[in-house]
């Protein structure tokens, strides 16, 4: 008995692998040029998130992206999960004031509290657009899981703008690029409405990280990593400890399951 | 099921496979634990709502005699500007005569331990079975004891919202709260 | 049912016996569960069975308690979901198991089916336990359908959209019968309310025909790897404890691959577009089905025309039903029928075959190899089963379960 299991198992393995690898082939053959792979920090089953990196990332969001882009489904008070202290949380949204209802129903502006989500940049989607040229900025509170390539995108796309005089002339007559246009290399289709929106010394690092084009949009993916599944961390740990008790309980089993056949073989 | 030890085979030694079958046996029911927990775990209240869990009330419209109903967790919670008169009331009634003895003191004194006769705070749901009882709004009916009155089974609280009469077992529950100022009270 | 086999059970415990008497539900569990003489030679293909019932059960626990969470709205549902994943206490882990579980539950089956299949299991007197299992099949696809949509993300409101529209095939009534199943002009808020309620009761009828399933196999017993009889007891065991330890030793195999997805790529099998929320006015650029569907989107996507693709694709299911008629040979299991085995294998390859068309654009030369292998697909159940039967001349078979398992371990 032992031994055609054995042998059966590595066959199911070996196809559940030949059919990873062609899922994963037939994926990356379609779409432009997909962006560079690059280490996260949060990658691989017991990754984590950088909370330095997260925080510098989330200096960057507010500074910077958070003029166009909402984050919605993100709180204040989820920032004590990248490691800020609470009082900390209160003094970044000490200025922010959010509109709401008073108890006559008629709308005032109040402090920010930490349980109120992220402000939104516009009150509504048609406002969003009717800002940007008719096309409301995506919110980023899921961007990273609903992108294909994740962070590698998100990091590409701060990553991959190409100045008109730099691009070749048959690039531009392919794309049919404009002087005005923003070409973008992972960008589907190439033109994307958002201009550059980072680079070097764009911010200041309080920790006194040099705040390069590179360091930037790296610290912002991981931010958005983070705000796009605040619990891996949990998720990953949970996982090891489930699978360990799983292979132990496994093995039981076929303890058990042998002992009874013991007889039958 | 009713009879499995009969059944199996006799070859291996039975005490290490009883060993195996228990020990077995036990992991699984350790693991079928740790999966009911995150099932019943889901139904807490979510990290939403928690952090919904505190209200600040300006109590500066509140006029003496008035009294406010506000909304916290889902449930009303009163607040009185008490009248020197209902205070003294309150204070003056012996403990003997209370179902449920507590001093007037001790339910108007905030977290800090900061004592404000003036401002009674509870939960305006009656210890019965949930109603919430009339006397917050000029008009009312407040009872034989000039504070509140339950109309479903016909509880009557007082000034300080100690239960006197009726079926109700326990004074108006008093949230922890905490004045942050002069004309603000923080619930919860 | 099942009064052959065995003398009634006695209860030693005063309680059960009570019950018993009154209402036999122990002397039903000892006689279906516990004594049931099954064949001695099932291989781990057996397992797949008790591990799709865990996934039914996994799925309707899981989907109960998602269910106290989620909001059927459209302006919240999407919302609603991703608060589970970040406010809800462990919502994230109950709504990965089911998002992961629905793909795992349909391995399993697409497991069991094949191996009903290979070895013949729907051939007399099993016919109607094989059509009650398509029904199963049926029900779970139209559940997954229905659940994929609440989410409300761009592959939920699209996947809808173009799924209904397929009723829009049908000639004169189509158009009403697309409006009567949104209940508007488009998927909208009654289309999500709807597919929430039939999403939550469908699996219960799941469950029910589970039920006649399980009744309609202990009937006759189960059929094993050499399609043969049982002819006495020395080719059969007691259910307990030799399958439900081997049962319980697949499931914890099977889970420890169906966690490995839960917790260490939850996302693998979805789709990112449905992380967007749904917009009516955008059709993401290549919209595709969950892969379980993939091999029947293929199917549909290969007919050039709007009613015969529909067609091609209900029929595709349709002959399921009728497999049964279909199989002329006298032996049930492939082990013993050496040219179908091979026509059984490629079919393997065949169905795998239009789940990778079924993910590909349908331009190029996925169209002409889609049209192939729907060709063959049909052909298949239609040409080859029938005519095979006939002509095939079988292996000679053992003469019992007992021989066959002295054999092979003499070899």
């Amino acid at each position: 008995m032992r031994k055609p299991f054995a042998r059966n198992l590595l066959v199911s393995g070996a196809i559940a692998l030949a059919s990873f690898t062609v899922g994963t082939v037939a994926i990356a053959a379609g779409g432009t040029e997909h962006p560079p792979h690059r280490h996260w920090h949060f990658q691989g089953p017991f990754g984590t998130f950088d909370r330095a990196a997260a925080q510098r990332g989330f200096q960057v969001y507010q500074e910077v992206c958070a003029a166009c882009h909402s984050l919605s489904l993100v709180a204040y008070r989820n920032l004590t999960e990248l490691g800020l202290t609470e009082n900390q949380v209160k003094g970044l949204i000490k200025d922010i004031t959010v509109t709401d209802l008073n108890d006559e129903g008629a709308p005032v502006d109040r402090p920010a509290r930490p349980s109120d989500r992220f402000k939104k940049p516009f009150p509504n989607q048609a406002a969003a657009a009717a800002a940007n040229n008719g096309k409301a900025p995506p919110d980023l509170s899921v961007i990273v899981k609903a992108r294909e390539y994740g962070p590698d995108y998100i990091y590409g796309i701060l990553t991959g703008y190409v100045p008109y005089d730099k691009l070749t002339p048959a690039q531009i007559k392919e794309f049919d690029v404009k002087k005005d246009d923003n070409f973008n290399k992972y960008f589907p289709g190439h033109k994307i409405a958002m201009a550059p929106p980072l680079s070097d010394d764009k911010v200041t690092y309080a920790d006194g990280t040099k705040a390069t084009l590179d360091q930037e949009a790296a610290d912002v993916t991981e931010f958005l990593a983070w705000a796009s599944e605040p619990h891996m961390e949990d998720r990953k740990r949970t996982g090891v400890r489930v699978i360990l008790f799983l292979i132990a309980l496994a093995g039981m089993m076929y303890a058990v399951k042998r002992m009874v056949w013991a007889d039958k073989h | 099921m009713a009879s499995s030890s009969t059944t199996a085979n006799g070859h291996s030694d039975p005490t290490r496979r009883d060993f195996l079958m228990v020990a077995t046996g036990a992991l699984g029911a350790v693991g079928a634990a740790a999966v009911a927990w995150p099932f019943i775990n889901n139904l807490n209240p979510a990290a939403d709502t928690l952090a919904l869990s505190t209200i600040e009330v300006n109590l500066q419209p509140i006029a003496v005699g008035q009294a406010v109903t506000v909304k916290w967790r889902g449930k009303p919670v009163f607040i009185r500007h008490r009248t020197e008169a209902e205070i003294k009331e309150a204070e003056a009634v012996p403990m003997s005569q209370l179902p449920d003895p507590e001093t007037d003191n001790k339910r108007v004194t905030d977290t800090a331990k900061k004592v404000r006769p003036e401002w009674l705070i509870m939960i305006g749901v009656c210890t019965h079975l949930g109603c919430v009882p009339l006397g917050n709004k000029a008009g009312d009916p407040k009872g034989e004891f000039g504070g509140w009155f339950c109309p479903c089974h016909g509880s009557s609280y007082d000034t300080s919202g100690r239960i006197r009469k009726g079926p109700a077992p326990k004074n108006l529950v008093v949230p922890d709260y905490l004045f942050t100022s002069d004309a603000l009270v923080r619930i919860g | 049912m099942a009064s052959s086999h065995g003398t009634p059970p006695v209860f030693n415990n005063k309680v059960v016996a009570w019950i018993d008497h009154r209402l036999p539900i122990f002397s039903y569990i000892e006689k279906e569960y516990h004594t049931f003489p099954t064949p001695r030679n099932f291989n781990y293909f057996w397992n797949f069975g008790a591990i799709a019932t865990v996934m039914l059960v996994l799925m309707i626990a899981t989907g109960i308690v998602l269910a106290t969470n989620y909001t059927p709205h459209v302006l919240m549902a999407f919302d609603s979901v991703e608060r589970i994943d970040r406010d809800v206490p462990q919502g994230w882990l109950i709504r990965d198991l089911h998002m992961n579980g629905a793909s795992f539950f349909f391995i399993a089956v697409y497991i069991h089916i094949f191996r009903g299949m290979y070895y013949g299991s729907y051939k007399a007197p099993r016919e109607l336990l094989w059509i009650l299992g398509v029904v199963i099949f049926l029900l779970m696809m139209a559940t997954a359908f229905m659940g994929y949509v609440l989410p409300w993300g761009q592959m939920s409101f699209w996947g809808a959209t173009v799924i209904t529209n397929l009723f829009s095939a049908i000639p004169i009534v189509g158009e009403s019968i697309v409006t009567w199943l949104w209940g508007g002009f488009a998927v909208d808020n009654p289309t999500l309310n709807r597919f929430f309620a039939l999403h939550y009761l469908l699996p219960f009828i799941i469950v029910g025909v589970v039920a006649l399933h399980v009744v309609a196999l202990h009937v006759h017993g189960s059929n094993n790897p050499t399609g043969i009889d049982p002819k006495g007891p020395q080719d059969t065991v007691p259910f307990h404890p030799y399958y439900t330890m081997k049962d319980g030793f697949g499931v914890m195999v099977f889970l420890i691959v169906y966690a490995g997805f839960v917790f260490f790529a939850p996302d693998y099998l979805g789709h990112p577009d449905n992380y967007i929320p749904a917009d009516p006015l955008v059709t993401p650029a290549h919209i595709v089905p969950e892969w379980y569907f993939l091999p029947f989107y293929a199917i549909l996507r290969a007919i050039p025309d709007k009613l015969g693709g529909v067609l091609a694709m209900f029929g595709a299911i349709a002959v399921l039903f009728i497999l049964p008629w279909l199989d002329t040979s006298r032996v049930r299991s492939c082990t013993f029928r050496p040219i179908y085995k091979w026509f059984m294998m490629f079919l393997v390859v065949d169905v795998i075959v239009l789940g990778i068309c079924g993910s590909k654009p349908p331009e190029g030369f996925w169209v002409p190899l889609s049209q192939l292998a729907t060709l063959y697909y049909f052909a298949h159940f239609l040409v080859v089963l029938p005519i095979l039967g006939k002509i095939e001349r079988p292996l000679p078979l053992p003469p019992s379960i007992a021989d066959s398992v002295l054999k092979k371990k003499a070899v």
